[in-house]
């Protein structure tokens, strides 16, 4: 398993004077569903913009040793363009780079299809609900076909089911597509069933305090949410987070 | 029922009222040229008609043309204001004094610089002063009131600083922009009018003249012809914007959702 990113002594202070991150080290490899789990203003959604090349470091590096991999990015917001349909928002990163406007609407097609969204091609984004949208801003980030896909908490403002359903419907993509997956969470119970690999951050400025593999194929399994195994991994790693907020305290 | 009545009883209320106009200034006499009734008012229009409908259109031709300037000019320096913070730096403050002088006090500078023989000109760029703002200010805001993360979704995906603009800024600035374009329709005729009776001159042959010509002979029911005919095209052009706004917005924005129940 090759390397896709890694992020060395990566440190990040805003203007005003807040230092989000500290020291970051971290290696994500290829195929692995990194979830990055610590509390509210940690600098999560700092690194994976760093990652993403929308802001620069204040200090370490960030490098692709096998080269910058195409990317895709998806918010906590569906962030969808209100004045154009499900196609035409799932279609623009292929617009941007200039596809074919034929076979850029056929992508977008099988992108809202394997999404679920099939028959809401030409819907607008207020005539969807909020997991349709997500849904939405998912086939978006899918159909560029990257290799590193960046999740800002996606399913965080979603009602329970919603997001149960969400996450079972992503790990099947995931599977199929074999990407790489950065996933930021602050739901402990989410990050032991979807990741492959937790990686635990302190409080402000955020460090990785604990790199936590789960050693399995996360499956989307709605059984397995009540299994003793993904219990003993919240477990492990609540307790990381626990103990870097008592640190920190 | 209730659109019935949206219509009904404003439409009530003003045969009623015109019933009692008339019935008041025949009971009492009224002479003609304190208060004409409205009967005397529709024959004005009747006999006035081909005049009156050439003022309208000299009028309306200069409204017309004054307020595309205005949307033309108003989006262009939006644009560039959003291009360049130095720019908007720079501009911003005169373009607020322009918006900030009353128009009555520029007329006779303006008319004396381009003359009195080329008075629609001056009555253009009147129209114009007071019609552009709200479309600079409004699509300025329109135009940073993007969602931040588009932009940077979009900058994850390669576009450059014109392909935002294209794709994100500029069509989620047109919710403001229509809004705008209601406001300078309507000031690009009041603009026009003010005009005509600041340059106060028999050169033009607007509605504004013919207004002031009918008070000067004391025809005052073709002053109030006119007037209603000024009522008329205001309204035309406040519900001509409203239009073009419902079919722009009605598939995707707020506002279109709202009134349709």
């Amino acid at each position: 398993m090759g390397v896709l990113v890694t992020l060395s002594h990566l440190s990040k202070t805003f203007d005003s004077g807040l230092q989000a991150l500290a020291n970051v080290d971290l290696q994500i490899g290829d195929g692995e569903f990194v979830s990055l789990v610590g509390p509210s203003g940690c600098g999560k959604s700092t690194a994976l913009r760093l990652i993403a090349g929308l802001t620069k470091p204040t200090a370490g590096t960030i490098s692709f040793p096998a080269g910058k991999p195409e990317m895709g990015f998806v918010f906590q917001e569906p962030t969808l363009m209100p004045w154009a349909t499900a196609l035409s928002n799932a279609r623009l990163p292929l617009d941007l780079k200039g596809v074919a406007r034929g076979e850029a609407n056929g992508r977008a097609r099988a992108a809202l299809e394997e999404t679920g969204l099939r028959g809401f091609e030409a819907a607008y984004p207020r005539e969807l609900s909020g997991g349709m949208k997500m849904r939405v801003s998912i086939a978006r980030a899918f159909v560029g076909r990257p290799k590193l896909l960046l999740m800002d908490e996606p399913f965080a403002a979603l009602d329970e089911m919603t997001r149960a359903e969400l996450n079972d419907d992503f790990l099947k993509l995931w599977k199929a597509a074999g990407l790489t997956v950065v996933f930021v969470t602050h739901s402990v119970a989410e990050a032991a069933y979807l990741s492959t690999r937790v990686a635990v951050m302190s409080p402000r400025p955020g460090r990785i305090v604990a790199d936590i593999a789960l050693g399995r194929a996360p499956t989307p399994d709605p059984s397995r949410r009540f299994s003793p195994e993904l219990a003993a991994d919240a477990r492990r790693i609540s307790d990381a987070l626990h103990g870097a907020m008592k640190a920190a305290a | 029922m209730k659109e019935l009545a949206k219509i009904f009883v404003p439409l009530l209320l003003g045969v009623a009222v015109f019933g009692l106009w008339q019935f008041l200034v025949r009971r009492y006499q009224v002479p003609v040229y304190v208060l004409p009734a409205p009967g005397d008012i529709a024959q004005a229009f009747v006999d006035n008609f081909a005049a009156l409908m050439a003022a309208a259109a000299t009028t309306l031709k200069i409204v017309a043309i004054a307020f595309l300037l205005a949307l033309a000019s108003g989006v262009l320096l939006a644009v560039l204001f959003s291009l360049s913070r130095v720019v908007e730096l720079a501009l911003y403050p005169y373009a607020v004094i322009l918006q900030v002088t009353p128009v009555v006090a520029i007329a006779p500078l303006i008319v004396i610089w381009v003359h009195y023989e080329r008075i629609e000109l001056a009555l253009l760029i009147l129209a114009w002063i007071v019609a552009f703002f709200p479309i600079l200010a409004n699509t300025t805001i329109g135009l940073r009131s993007a969602d931040r993360n588009l932009i940077d979704l979009l900058r994850l995906y390669g576009a450059g600083r014109f392909g935002i603009l294209w794709r994100v800024q500029l069509p989620g600035a047109l919710p403001y922009l229509l809004g705008a374009m209601k406001v300078s329709g309507g000031l690009a005729l009041i603009g026009t009018i003010v005009a005509e009776f600041a340059a106060g001159t028999g050169n033009d042959t607007g509605i504004g003249w013919t207004i002031i010509e009918a008070g000067r002979n004391l025809h005052i029911a073709t002053m109030f012809a006119a007037l209603a005919l000024l009522a008329a095209m205001g309204i035309a052009i406040f519900f001509a914007l409203s239009a073009l706004e419902w079919l722009l917005l009605r598939r995707w924005h707020e506002s279109a959702l709202a009134a349709q129940g």
